[in-house]
């Protein structure tokens, strides 16, 4: 086979695996920091493709659909941590899973009621339409901004978490939130954030995959399934797992695509499959702990 | 079977069975006129996937097969009776709509069923009508339940089949020595467009570069794209249908596929057209059962085009909204030619039938009961060509219906 069919083949699944990333990215550390399986994860994906389309159409330009929507939603997440995800902390797990599985519903027939059930044209930047020769063939600009953007955020979280002073407190208090209490921390603040900065990275996620796929109420289901499978690879809770595992998985789908494109969906749950039985922590997870 | 011989009468009968049935037996007093109504109207099953990803266009189907009844119910019904549309939610899942099927004869008692999307709700629907005798009209463009082996004299199929719309799309885009690729859906829709396609190409003379498969309901096709360039096609054929449709244009637009290759789809989707804006459909050629700019060709199109209009606020009918109105409505032209609902009589009627509902002449088959209809080739337009916000396609062909569009009934397994 064709070298450079590959290269392209690899180029294809890392610009999938980067919209994988980004959305099991912000699951993942809800769930790391806070214990709270976020079942909403996906709807709130899809609230913010509708968010980042609506802004888009009302400033006139995709990068303040891009850079508000992101916000706004996160914002709209902080709303939903303050006003019920709080109240079920240091209860079972299954409490707000629960919650948030059933939030989901009412997010989708909200989105479903307002905007209708068909799909909407999301159009991609004008910046971005078309191909860029590579030399070894072409490649859809935008999914190569994507890979660049998903690029710019992953090194900024770890500077934020490892470089600066509410990193130090955000890793402490996933840690132990009980000494933070003691050493004055306001810890539910944290929460407050962490919960906000996970819908936001959804809502990024939404926003990105939007000019890729049509827009409709349902895109966020399939993509819950995704990120919860790269979660599960990387490890529950963990940063490093949810890029590796991420971009594994966008790139074996791309790779299997080749030879037997019918099996590109499966071979996602066959890895996750191979990962439980050899490591049923993850890649990067922790053992022992559930939540 | 060991409960099932005890006498019922020796049941005792508990209270809450008391009070169910005496309230019911005071309503029926109550309302003896209303009891009667009911049972009077004549009742029409309508599974659809009114949840799911086709969505979009199980409701344009409801609008239409509302509209058929409503016309006929506005002239007075079927021989002085009251038609009803019962719609029930298949969820585009086979066992879900046997359920529901299953609930809409014995329960609801409806007199016949139309409807469906999916190949393989078709097919579960088709065993439990032809399991009890009730006539069913498919409007699912999948058409297995036409070959011998699953059909039987309630089954009819209303809707175009893979092999008359891939004929006729490969008629137009394909010539002598042109390389053709696939992209196909890896289930039975994909699968019968495929065969047809592969079909048409062999009379034509087109050489087949590659087939490659994908998972139904994906949401990503960047895999496939490389390797469908480096095949280097004249024609790609994308057979998938609902958002896969959408998506799989979308993102072989996104990898510049239009500039190297004609991109050709078995069945144009209105509602995906409009899902996915004209740029990326802009030059897409694929079949069509009916589209509303039809009307100032037909006269059957520009009436059928005004009732729905009157009945939807202005609004246009899309191609699986016309399977809805002609499914039902041939259903109802038939019960009014056999005078009432009587199963063999309807059946009789429908196979006589010659009915012209929203696009030209039709009839059902004798040996398979495939409506013979005419077949519609559209390419989308471009924006700049777009007169209005619905403008969304050319009339490229418009194949008049005829016996020889179909495989023939010795093909299919029917004896002749």
């Amino acid at each position: 086979m064709d070298l450079s069919l590959i290269i392209m083949q690899l180029l294809s699944g890392i610009a999938l695996g980067a919209v994988l990333v980004i959305t099991a990215l912000g699951l993942t550390i809800v769930f790391g920091m806070l214990g709270v399986v976020n079942f909403a994860h996906g709807a709130l994906f899809m609230i913010g493709a509708y968010a980042g389309l609506y802004l888009a159409s009302l400033t006139g330009s995709f990068w303040w659909g891009l850079l508000l929507a992101p916000i706004l939603i996160g914002a709209f997440g902080m709303l939903i941590e303050f006003l019920l995800i709080r109240r079920l902390y240091g209860r079972s797990i299954d409490d707000p899973l629960l919650l948030t599985f059933g939030l989901s519903y009412v997010l989708v027939e909200g989105v479903r009621i307002v905007f209708g059930s068909d799909g909407i044209p999301f159009p991609t930047p004008p910046q971005l339409i078309g191909v860029l020769d590579l030399g070894i063939g072409f490649f859809p600009r935008y999914r190569l901004f994507v890979i660049l953007l998903v690029a710019v955020v992953l090194l900024v979280l770890w500077l934020m978490l490892e470089k600066t002073r509410v990193g130090l407190i955000v890793r402490a208090g996933a840690r132990d939130p009980t000494i933070m209490q003691v050493l004055g921390v306001d810890i539910g603040r944290v929460w407050l954030a962490i919960f906000g900065l996970g819908v936001a990275l959804a809502a990024l996620g939404g926003v990105l995959a939007g000019p890729m796929r049509s827009v409709n109420p349902e895109m966020g289901s399939l993509v819950l399934a995704e990120a919860f499978v790269v979660t599960v690879i990387g490890g529950l809770g963990s940063i490093v797992g949810a890029v590796v595992a991420g971009l594994m998985v966008g790139v074996s789908i791309s790779l299997v695509a080749l030879f037997a494109p019918e099996m590109a969906t499966i071979v996602m749950f066959a890895l996750m499959a191979v990962v439980l039985l050899i490591r049923p922590q993850g890649l990067f997870g922790v053992k022992g702990r559930t939540a | 079977m060991p409960k099932s011989g005890s006498n019922p009468f020796r049941q005792k009968i508990s209270r809450r069975a008391a009070l169910a049935g005496l309230s019911a037996s005071a309503a029926m007093l109550a309302m003896p006129r209303l009891g009667r109504a009911a049972d009077e109207t004549i009742r029409i099953g309508f599974p659809t996937p009114l949840t799911g990803p086709f969505a979009a266009e199980a409701r344009d189907q409801v609008k239409c097969a509302e509209l058929a009844v409503k016309l006929v119910n506005d002239k007075g019904g079927i021989a002085g009776r009251k038609v009803e549309l019962l719609v029930r939610d298949d969820k585009l899942n086979a066992g879900e709509a046997a359920t529901r099927t299953l609930e809409l004869i014995e329960k609801d008692k409806v007199h016949a069923v139309v409807g469906a999307l999916s190949s393989a709700v078709q097919l579960a629907v088709n065993e439990v009508t032809r399991a009890r005798g009730v006539i069913y009209i498919s409007i699912s463009q999948s058409d297995t339940i036409n070959e011998a082996r699953d059909f039987s004299k309630y089954t009819f199929h209303e809707a175009l089949n893979p092999h008359m719309t891939t004929a006729a799309v490969a008629r137009q885009t394909l010539k002598k020595g042109m390389k053709v690729a696939h992209l196909v859906a890896d289930y039975a829709y994909g699968h019968e467009m495929l065969r047809g396609f592969k079909r048409a190409q062999a009379a034509i003379g087109a050489d087949n570069v590659g087939e490659i498969l994908h998972p139904f309901g994906a949401a990503d096709y960047s895999t496939f794209m490389p390797r469908l360039m480096s095949m280097r096609p004249d024609v790609l054929c994308i057979s998938n249908f609902g958002r896969d449709q959408a998506n799989a244009i979308k993102q072989a637009v996104d990898f510049g596929v239009k500039q190297q290759m004609k991109i050709v789809v078995p069945v144009i989707l209105h509602n995906q057209r409009l899902a996915v804006g004209p740029d990326v459909f802009e030059g897409v050629v694929g079949g069509a059962n009916y589209y509303w700019g039809l009307e100032t060709q037909s006269k059957s199109a520009a009436d059928f085009n005004a009732a729905f209009r009157a009945a939807n606020g202005g609004a246009i009918p899309t191609d699986y909204g016309a399977y809805g109105y002609s499914g039902v409505a041939s259903l109802l032209l038939a019960m009014q030619a056999a005078g009432g609902p009587d199963t063999d009589k309807v059946v009789d009627a429908l196979e006589k039938l010659q009915y012209d509902l929203t696009k030209g002449p039709q009839h059902y088959r004798k040996c398979d009961h495939q409506s013979v209809q005419s077949v519609l080739v559209l390419e989308s337009k471009k924006k700049s060509a777009m007169a209005n916000d619905n403008d969304l396609f050319a009339v490229v062909a418009n194949d008049v219906g005829s016996d020889d569009m179909l495989r023939s009934c010795t093909e299919l397994g029917h004896a002749t």
